[in-house]
């Protein structure tokens, strides 16, 4: 096995463990641990009578009349829902104030949090928020913060390498084939179109160039930036397409790409056997979702109300089964043979898979991997850095 | 009785007032129209040029106002930035040209050779495209343009093979969309030609070819020009095309838009640099003296 690899889960739990210490300490945080000065917000502490209504910005599939219906029978909160495409535009949304929650992912919730935009949240007025989520989905650093809580995790999924098995005929164990000048798929392979990809040519990075120094491909100090970005030009010559979620699959099918970034749900939309996904041994970048409370919330008690109904094993599979993802509430997985083999092809349960998954997570100026005696560059910093990749 | 002396002695207060009131009658004329080009248009427009000028918090991305020429310099200062605004600019004249060359053969066969019914159904041919929703045309560029795509599957039996994602499916596709836009003001002028000007031109010695520069080229140039202005513009603002069939190519629109949540003031400076090379077009094209039939 390779030395090099067992670099990023070592990183990642000595991360996971911060912050988990964070959220054990109760609100109190231990010495050491990554502090970032946000806007103090109240929590609630108690809950009032329902609403009649709850704005809620999610992404598409998280929200369906499948169970909104009978959430809306049950406490009398009718959901109105708004659909948004990118994290960037929820962040915007959000700052309208017209919104109660938001299905933040881990690119999005840090900057909300900091911009005072939602509110830490109380989990005791969330009984579903159990035991039963499932570890890796606890306490994460973008949704935990200074010790308070700030999302309810909705689910997870790993940005895969996905092949062509037709044209790739023996499965890749690294991400070689798609970042060395060698590889012989050059012309073939599929990048994804933003600039937090950034982030996977840093894991890869970690693996191949230790005396970059990189310990968390989110916290990239200005030399590091510019060894990633020298790495995605290289990349950029031998790339047929850089994809959004409207291409991905056309892109594999079509024939242009034999290789590259996927997601498991757009994988399995190709709707073709021989389409392929590896988790490769350097690790990948992930993506976890989080509902989160507006700080202004019109409408906190059917926010809470929702928080929690979504949480419980039932719906919270729904929506996970709904969009193609593990879900947050691992006790789904134990209630029909359906629900057992969904999460073991998304992989829910299984943490030794997703210790290899970095979550999207915002790179900001203060280094999220503990480091003080440099500044880290923002995610405009990655913002213009891609324009120079793509230029 | 007599009708017309009951819509005389009828009371019209409204039509009274306007006619005694000249000035009431131009504003109830402009009103509308006048909200709509200054409230909704130049005054966004405005708003979007001075945000180019204000500043971002990097982390939360929130706009400050502020005055920064920054912006602007990194229009310059990047070589990423210049060379995509460079590539835009010749994409765009690229379109315009082959728009151009394509669309006067066109025009011309369609009047002077085709009959009635086949010059009834190149018109309906041409402007076919103008029926479909813009997003529907670009998914099938895209499936055209795809390895295993039309193109290809087509063309491939007899050894041609389709350009792929890039810089040249980005031409075709804008060359797709923005035909009708050319084809149909050259028809025009094209059909407004008199025959008898041929015949005078022959009359006098002139060879066929030494007609069309000399008598037909004069009368086409407005007309050509009329149909640039939009074929040029819209290349220059669109990001679709580079998203679809693009592959790894990027455009002044793909700039913006990746700019527009996480760095407005720098999507809106970028969006100064279509307005300018569109303004510096006009400003040629108007010496010309095209413009005055629009």
């Amino acid at each position: 096995m390779n030395k090099k690899y067992l670099l990023a889960p070592a990183a990642l739990a000595a991360a996971l463990g911060l912050a988990l210490s964070g959220c054990a300490s109760g609100g109190d945080a231990a010495p050491g641990e990554l502090q970032i000065d946000v806007p103090d917000v109240p929590q609630l502490d108690a809950l009032g009578d329902t609403e009649d209504e709850v704005n809620i910005l999610a992404w598409s599939g998280f929200v369906e009349p499948a169970w909104t219906d009978q959430f809306t029978a049950d406490t009398g909160c009718a959901v109105n829902r708004k659909i948004f495409a990118t994290s960037d535009e929820a962040v915007q949304l959000m700052r309208t104030g017209e919104y109660d929650l938001v299905s933040a992912s881990g690119d999005a919730s840090l900057r909300l949090i900091v911009d005072g935009n939602v509110q830490p949240l109380n989990t005791e007025l969330i009984p579903n928020f159990s035991d039963d989520i499932v570890e890796g989905m606890k306490g994460q650093l973008y949704d935990t913060l200074n010790g308070n809580v700030y999302g309810i995790p909705i689910g997870r999924g790993a940005n895969i390498l996905q092949y062509n098995g037709d044209e790739v005929t023996e499965e890749p164990t690294s991400w070689d084939v798609v970042w060395e000048a060698d590889s012989p798929y050059a012309g073939k392979i599929a990048a994804y179109d933003s600039p937090i990809y950034i982030a996977d040519a840093a894991i890869y990075l970690m693996a191949t160039q230790p005396e970059l120094g990189i310990e968390n491909p989110y916290a990239l100090d200005e030399e590091q930036l510019a060894a990633a970005t020298e790495l995605l030009k290289q990349q950029n010559g031998m790339v047929s397409e850089y994809w959004n979620p409207a291409t991905n699959i056309t892109s594999f099918t079509g024939g242009n790409s034999v290789v590259g970034t996927s997601w498991e749900v757009l994988r399995k939309a190709t709707g073709d056997e021989k389409f392929k996904s590896v988790l490769p041994e350097e690790g990948s970048t992930g993506w976890s979702d989080a509902w989160m409370l507006a700080a202004d919330a019109q409408h906190p008690n059917c926010a809470y109300a929702w928080m929690d109904y979504t949480s419980s094993p039932e719906v919270n599979g729904q929506i996970a089964m709904n969009f193609g993802m593990a879900p947050a509430n691992g006790a789904f997985c134990e209630t029909s043979d359906e629900a057992r083999e969904h999460c073991d092809y998304y992989n829910a349960t299984n943490e030794e898979y997703f210790e290899k998954v970095w979550f999207w997570t915002t790179p900001i100026d203060q280094c999220l991997d503990g480091r003080t005696d440099v500044q880290c560059t923002n995610y405009q910093d990655w913002t213009n850095a891609w324009a120079t990749v793509k230029g | 009785m007599n009708t017309q002396t009951v819509l005389e002695r009828r009371p019209k207060p409204l039509s009274t007032a306007l006619y005694r009131h000249p000035k009431g009658r131009l504003a109830s004329l402009l009103t509308l129209p006048m909200t709509w080009l200054v409230g909704v248009y130049i005054l966004s427009l405005a708003l979007l040029l001075i945000t180019a000028f204000w500043t971002t918090d990097p982390f939360t991305s929130r706009v400050k106002p502020g005055f920064t020429l920054e912006n602007f310099q990194q229009l310059f200062s990047v070589p990423a930035y210049f060379a995509t605004a460079m590539r835009t600019l010749g994409i765009a004249l690229a379109v315009t040209v082959i728009c151009a060359v394509f669309s006067v053969p066109l025009a011309v066969f369609m009047v002077k050779i085709a009959g009635p019914r086949l010059r009834a159904l190149l018109a309906v041919l041409v402007t076919l495209p103008l029926w479909a929703g813009y997003l529907v045309k670009i998914i099938a560029m895209r499936l055209v343009w795809t390895e295993n795509g039309f193109f290809n599957w087509s063309l491939s039996p007899v050894g041609v093979e389709g350009p792929g994602f890039g810089v040249v499916a980005v031409i075709l596709t804008l060359v797709y969309l923005w035909f009708p836009y050319m084809a149909i003001p050259v028809y025009a002028a094209v059909s407004q030609i008199p025959a008898n000007l041929f015949d005078a031109s022959s009359d006098l010695g002139a060879s066929g070819f030494r007609t069309i520069r000399t008598v037909v080229a004069p009368l086409l140039l407005p007309s050509l020009i009329a149909g640039s202005v939009f074929t040029f513009s819209l290349s220059l603002g669109d990001y679709i095309a580079a998203m679809y069939v693009g592959g790894s190519t990027q455009m002044i629109g793909s700039i913006i838009a990746q700019n527009i949540n996480l760095n407005p003031p720098l999507a809106a400076a970028f969006s100064v640099v279509p307005i300018v090379l569109v303004v510096i077009y006009l400003a040629a094209v108007r010496r010309t003296g095209a413009l005055n039939n629009l």
